[in-house]
């Protein structure tokens, strides 16, 4: 069996499942937040009752990060009704907004926070709730009703799915990042290219790897319609999760005639940065193709490119110029903001890498990744022309119909930001070699 | 399955939910129905207007003169949001006919008991213009203004989610679950 097929036989009490089974499993983690909280709060109560207790107050995790620097009345209002449900239901993890508890994007923070567990099935009410698969469990983003279903019985019916996987043999050159990898993959496969399927990325490239980059590539699984993205936690998981204090959970990996609908294998040396074009994450180039495209602002944020690592990636080719095009930085959470003041390249924080550099730097959310309501920090209003560490570059995805976003690396979007045009990171090589200090 | 009668509306490809339902519009209680109908009035607001011959809803009104979306592959791709088959509920659409759909938004469909998502091997958007009226009988499909028949997908072991109305009813009519 797979390892997707090896959790899901677990938490559904059998000893075999094969890809087509129907199953009930019990959920480990049910993940929400502002934007589908109330929904599925109410669909929980309607069909439990006002007055009804969760299946397990320890159990779901409450992270408000969608729209929470806004004026927006009803999105105000969305955080107010989470708000008084989790101090109704008592629940133990709710990271309230404009608390010291708030936390910021939820897939980022679930990690953070040692939510993130191998072996465990983790249900979200948000597509990139499968970037808990580089933890080596079963992740996956459902609507409101599922989720109401489980917040009141702690179980749901899933389909066991294919899984496809992606061998990555070898090491990644300097100047590649999990997102390139990913969207490599996606540009591979097409955009539906893993429709209810399993993405398992496996090899000795993937495994030298840090948490953050494989989240990365995990995350984007549901850019190619994946169910859910995993690989198989290892000696890097086991020291993530320790330092958090996490030491209950069980690794499951593949065997070795495990079936896969199809294996896809890769020299990891032979990769590039390359760019998703508007309006498919499937529509993928190398960045060195698209040398002749203008862009007029530069975003790094999201669960996708938000994280530490980004940051630090984005700032080594930041430290010691200035932008030309306006940009943006999101950092994912709190503790990534955190990390802004204390982490130092060349005696620079990366604030100051930032600031000097003339970087506009935002508070952490999901800010205008999707866009998002009119003041929502980094939205587009008009035509332009981003290139972005996010997810998606649909119409309209980052605010106004007449923009057009293109997916990449934070190490080409921080190059682009330099040139005001799509920009290969290898222009800037040398500084890629930089270490931060310490 | 209840016959199912009306005017198509005709997408292409990859139909994704922000454009079904923009994000900006996420905010609106699903419980009140004063506000929940903002959701139909929005339907389809993220398509690229380069792209809109007809447009699915007319002025200020909160539903559309369609009943049945005709769509190419992967209809429904992207976020998890259940405001997407939710707003085309609102805005009357009572059966989607796609040549295949994301996952999440296929299964928000069935369990939610918003809309009848039905598969075709057929190229109908090249087949079916937009107002064309239609009857979905059973598995067939029927172009009332052309006078052709298609088959369409069986639905299979969601069929009787649908019927149900959703997974709640569902559960409970089978014993899964106590109220």
């Amino acid at each position: 069996m797979t390892i997707i097929e090896k959790i899901l036989a677990n938490k559904s009490g059998r000893t075999e499942v094969k890809p087509g089974d129907n199953i009930w499993v019990d959920v480990d983690v049910l993940l929400t937040h502002d934007v589908c909280g109330p929904g599925t709060m109410g669909i929980f109560k309607e069909n439990f009752g006002q007055d009804a207790k969760v299946w397990d107050k320890e159990k779901i995790v409450l992270i408000p990060d969608h729209y929470i620097f806004t004026k927006d009345k009803y999105a105000m209002r969305n955080i107010e009704y989470v708000t008084q449900f989790a101090k109704e239901q008592d629940l133990k993890y709710f990271y309230e907004p404009f608390t010291d508890d708030y936390k910021g994007v939820c897939h980022v923070a679930l990690a953070e926070e040692g939510h993130n567990k191998p072996g465990d099935v983790l249900f979200g009410t948000d597509s990139h709730t499968c970037t808990s698969g580089a933890f080596g469990q079963f992740a996956s983003g459902i609507g409101n009703t599922d989720a109401g279903f489980i917040m009141g019985t702690g179980r749901l019916w899933v389909r066991v799915p294919e899984s496809i996987k992606f061998q990555f043999d070898g090491k990644f050159p300097s100047y590649v990042m999990g997102k390139d990898i990913v969207l490599q993959t996606i540009g591979d496969i097409g955009f539906d290219g893993a429709t209810y399927k399993c993405m398992e990325y496996a090899g000795d490239a993937i495994s030298g790897l840090n948490m953050e980059e494989r989240m990365t590539i995990c995350n984007m699984a549901i850019e190619a319609g994946g169910k859910c993205g995993i690989i198989a936690a290892d000696e890097v998981t086991k020291e993530y999760l320790a330092e958090r204090g996490v030491t209950d959970y069980k690794v499951y990996n593949s065997d070795e005639d495990a079936t896969y609908d199809s294996v896809h294998t890769y020299d990891a040396s032979k990769l590039v940065p390359v760019v998703a074009k508007p309006y498919s994450p499937g529509n993928v180039e190398p960045a060195e193709n698209l040398s002749h495209i203008d862009v007029t602002r530069s975003y790094i944020g999201s669960c996708t490119g938000g994280k530490t690592t980004d940051f630090i990636a984005a700032a080594k080719i930041l430290k010691g110029e200035k932008v030309k095009i306006e940009t943006f930085i999101v950092p994912a959470t709190r503790n990534v903001e955190r990390n802004f003041e204390t982490i130092k390249i060349g005696g620079e924080t990366l604030k100051e890498i930032f600031e000097n550099a003339g970087c506009k730097i935002g508070p952490p959310s999901c800010a205008a990744c999707l866009g998002g309501p009119e003041d929502t920090f980094g939205r587009t209003h008009a035509d332009e022309v981003v290139i972005a560490t996010t997810n998606r570059n649909f119409h309209g995805r980052m605010g106004s119909m007449d923009s057009q976003v293109y997916l990449a690396s934070p190490y080409t979007a921080a190059a682009s930001a330099l040139t005001g045009k799509i920009t290969d990171p290898r222009k800037y090589i040398t500084k890629l070699e930089v270490e931060i200090d310490g | 399955m209840d016959k199912i009668r009306g005017k198509a509306y005709v997408v292409g490809d990859n139909i994704d939910t922000d454009q079904i339902i923009p994000a900006i519009h996420l905010v609106y209680r699903i419980d009140i129905e004063e506000e929940a109908k903002n959701y139909g009035k929005y339907a389809m607001s993220g398509m690229d207007p380069k792209s809109i011959e007809v447009p699915f809803i007319e002025g200020d009104r909160y539903e559309s003169d369609y009943t049945i979306m005709i769509s190419g592959k992967n209809f429904g791709c992207g976020s998890s949001r259940e405001h997407a088959p939710l707003a085309l509920d609102k805005a009357g659409i009572k059966a989607v006919v796609a040549e295949s759909y994301a996952r999440i938004f296929y299964r928000n469909s069935v369990d939610g008991g918003f809309l009848v998502p039905y598969e075709t091997k057929n190229r109908l958007v090249d087949e079916i213009k937009t107002g064309d009226e239609l009857e979905i009988s059973g598995n067939v499909l029927k172009n009332i203004t052309t006078n052709k028949e298609y088959v369409l997908g069986e639905l299979g072991d969601i069929e009787e989610i649908i019927k149900a109305g959703g997974i709640f009813n569902y559960a409970k009519e089978n014993g899964f679950m106590t109220k």
